[in-house]
């Protein structure tokens, strides 16, 4: 037990030693709780539309200013040919294209209908579907508009309308932040765990030290917990901060409670711990381990539904989360955030995560041989 | 009088490594390291591994630290064996490796008592052991020992090596990379070290530090060429040896080893040292020389020494094999 001791002093002192890390484990989650959330808005306000007005009609005028007079779209170009408008689209100038054919207001009246055309340039996949359905949404509104107005006659309309008006339970405003800024401290904590134990066990790989200790009579289970225990704790802090950051700049608590995550975190860090410590074993070289934790990090985090719904994704695709730790981690950290969920209500993610701290410790410790063959 | 000899016949039955037909082989058995080792050190003794870059000195220490597994073969480090019981000789052994591989940023001292705890002893207890060797960089104790200089972090190397009172000391090549003068005072901290009963196996690609050996193995491409104590070598292996000096000297090696009667040619340093098939040839060497217009000869007998010895069982063993 003696030996753990001075290991676990020896990794603090070298830790505390090390501005890089130090730096790093502060500095991450302010600039990373600043910086996403704001950046990362799936509001899209900026939409650039070109309108190709071919009727030139009162009724085409107002449906364009509707459409400007929301917000969401800045008019890129108003013409009269698509062709033209579609070279606008092709140079980036503009990101949807609304047509009104030659006839629409006469049909509109004439032949109580009429048609239009929205085309979108759908290489921001994103910014293509929200702004169509915006688009479509407004056009909506304006059909609904017109025809109220037609039938102003006879008074009591028979017209039957249904509204729909929706409301976001959790998350009454859709704020962004508040969806954001948990995932991002469930990555902050993968990040400490896993990234910074690997390289800390292949940097002894690559000093040659780790020779140095196997040759003294230090245990494996002793030499990997004292790695894997300084970095538990380091993640513990980093969440901690994140937290604190959370609320100093967006002013989001928890609305569920902070032993739950904390709870959470400590198993979590484990699993997370374990990835670090195979990566390791596959790594010799800080470079190489580099490499594959950010690969790691990439699955992780795309796999994670961090920045899209897990449940948009192809059936193949829901599968893998299945088997990615970040994801049962963001989907708690949000639920406790945002919903409140207690731990009892998120026991199974829980049991979920118990297998995952064994079962990445079993592979890692399986793969560090001690001794090289 | 009687207590020395009683400790020594003591650790006589215990800290000897025993080496036998030792083979290791990397990537997939296509590099061998080692070929059929056999080696033994007795305990107390001094024991030089002499050979060049990549004659498996390295593997060899690996495997007798329980850091490698051989291949095939055994070996015994103070009795116990190095696949089946290595907990016990890490507790018994002190390594060096060639490379410094100690916390650069941990300075001298926390180093120190860091390896001595985790062999749970402390420095105070066998401060004796190292007490030579630390009195000359205590003074700088606190600094980082990644910013010392070569000698300092050998000694500290050397030092952290000793913390734990090994019965055996492992040390790859000590003296790669620092100067004739910490060379001499290294040596003469190992002298010290053998007298407290340590014993002692050092590796070194420099054949003049053979001297200091009791007893020096020659290696070259994982085989031993040759066992025993250098003057028994030196002895055995006597051949006539010549010096040749010229002024040319680039192309006055080429000329000797075109000449008919010449063995061998090697550089060292200013001269050709030169070993003829048969009879000593001196006159028609140095009359073949004068032919190809050679200036300022001067030829003379030279008494063969290890690094001679060397090349000459290099030689034959390249031929063997």
């Amino acid at each position: 037990m003696n030996t753990l001791k001075y290991l676990l002093q020896k990794e603090f002192k070298q830790i505390f030693r090390n501005p890089t890390i130090l730096r790093l484990i502060f500095m991450m989650p302010v600039i990373q709780l600043i910086l996403i959330p704001l950046a990362a808005d799936y509001e899209i306000k900026q939409i650039n539309i070109s309108v190709v007005d071919q009727d030139h009609s009162p009724y085409s005028n107002r449906l364009t200013q509707k459409l400007l007079s929301t917000g969401y779209f800045q008019l890129a170009e108003y013409g009269n040919s698509y062709q033209e408008s579609l070279k606008a689209v092709g140079e980036g100038d503009s990101d949807i294209i609304l047509t009104i054919p030659p006839d629409f207001e006469k049909q509109l009246i004439k032949e109580d209908g009429a048609k239009l055309h929205l085309a979108a340039d759908a290489v921001n996949g994103i910014k293509a579907g929200l702004g169509t359905a915006y688009a479509s949404q407004i056009i909506a509104d304006f059909n609904r508009e017109v025809r109220e107005e037609w039938v102003q006659f006879p008074r009591f309309s028979p017209l039957p309308l249904v509204e729909i008006t929706s409301a976001g339970w959790y998350n009454p405003h859709i704020s962004y932040y508040l969806f954001m800024v948990p995932g991002i401290l469930a990555i902050l904590v993968t990040m400490v765990g896993s990234f910074l134990a690997a390289l800390n066990i292949v940097a002894e790989k690559e000093a040659g030290t780790i020779e140095q200790i196997n040759v003294t009579p230090v245990k494996k289970w002793q030499f990997i917990l004292g790695k894997l225990l300084p970095f538990w704790v380091l993640g513990m802090v980093s969440i901690t901060l994140g937290m604190v950051v959370s609320f100093i700049v967006y002013s989001i608590l928890p609305v569920g409670s902070f032993f739950t995550i904390y709870v959470f975190s400590a198993v979590y860090l484990l699993g997370v711990l374990g990835i670090g410590l195979l990566v390791s074993t596959f790594a010799d070289t800080q470079q190489q381990a580099t490499l594959f934790a950010f690969f790691f990090m990439m699955i992780f985090i795309l796999l994670g539904g961090l920045y899209t719904p897990i449940e948009s994704m192809p059936n193949w695709a829901q599968w893998l989360t299945k088997i990615n730790p970040p994801a049962y981690f963001i989907e708690v950290i949000r639920a406790v955030y945002i919903k409140g969920s207690t731990f009892k209500d998120l026991l199974p993610d829980f049991g979920m995560m118990i297998a995952f701290a064994i079962g990445f410790n079993w592979l890692a410790v399986r793969n560090y041989r001690k001794r090289s063959a | 009088m009687a207590e020395p000899v009683e400790a020594t016949s003591e650790v006589e039955d215990m800290s000897r490594v025993s080496i036998q037909n030792i083979t290791k082989t990397y990537e997939k058995g296509t590099v061998t390291a080692l070929d059929d080792v056999s080696l033994e050190v007795e305990s107390g003794e001094l024991f030089g591994l002499i050979g060049p870059d990549g004659a498996g000195k390295t593997t060899l220490f690996r495997i007798l630290t329980t850091l490698l597994k051989p291949d095939e073969g055994k070996a015994e480090v103070n009795g116990f064996d190095v696949v089946d019981d290595f907990w016990e000789i890490r507790k018994i052994v002190g390594y060096m490796p060639g490379k410094f591989s100690l916390y650069q940023d941990l300075s001298i001292i926390e180093n120190l008592n860091f390896f001595a705890t985790v062999f749970e002893t402390t420095v105070e207890e066998n401060y004796h052991l190292i007490k030579d060797i630390y009195v000359q960089i205590e003074p700088f104790k606190d600094r980082l020992a990644g910013a010392l200089s070569g000698g300092m972090k050998q000694k500290l190397a050397l030092c952290c090596a000793l913390i734990h009172e090994p019965k055996v000391l492992f040390l790859d090549e000590p003296t790669t990379g620092v100067d004739p003068v910490s060379r001499k005072e290294f040596w003469d901290m190992l002298d010290l070290l053998k007298a407290r009963g340590i014993t002692i196996i050092v590796s070194t690609p420099y054949m003049d530090e053979a001297s200091r050996c009791d007893r020096i193995a020659l290696m070259q491409d994982g085989k031993i060429m040759e066992i025993d104590r250098l003057e028994n070598i030196l002895e055995k292996h006597r051949q006539p040896t010549y010096s040749v000096k010229g002024t040319d000297r680039h192309r006055l090696i080429q000329d000797i080893r075109s000449f008919d009667q010449t063995d061998s040619c090697f550089a060292f340093g200013e001269d050709n040292h030169v070993v003829f098939k048969d009879s000593p040839a001196t006159d028609s060497l140095l009359h073949f020389l004068g032919e190809k217009g050679h200036m300022n000869l001067t030829v003379h007998e030279v008494m063969p020494d290890i690094e001679d010895v060397f090349i000459k069982l290099m030689l034959e063993q390249e031929n063997h094999g």
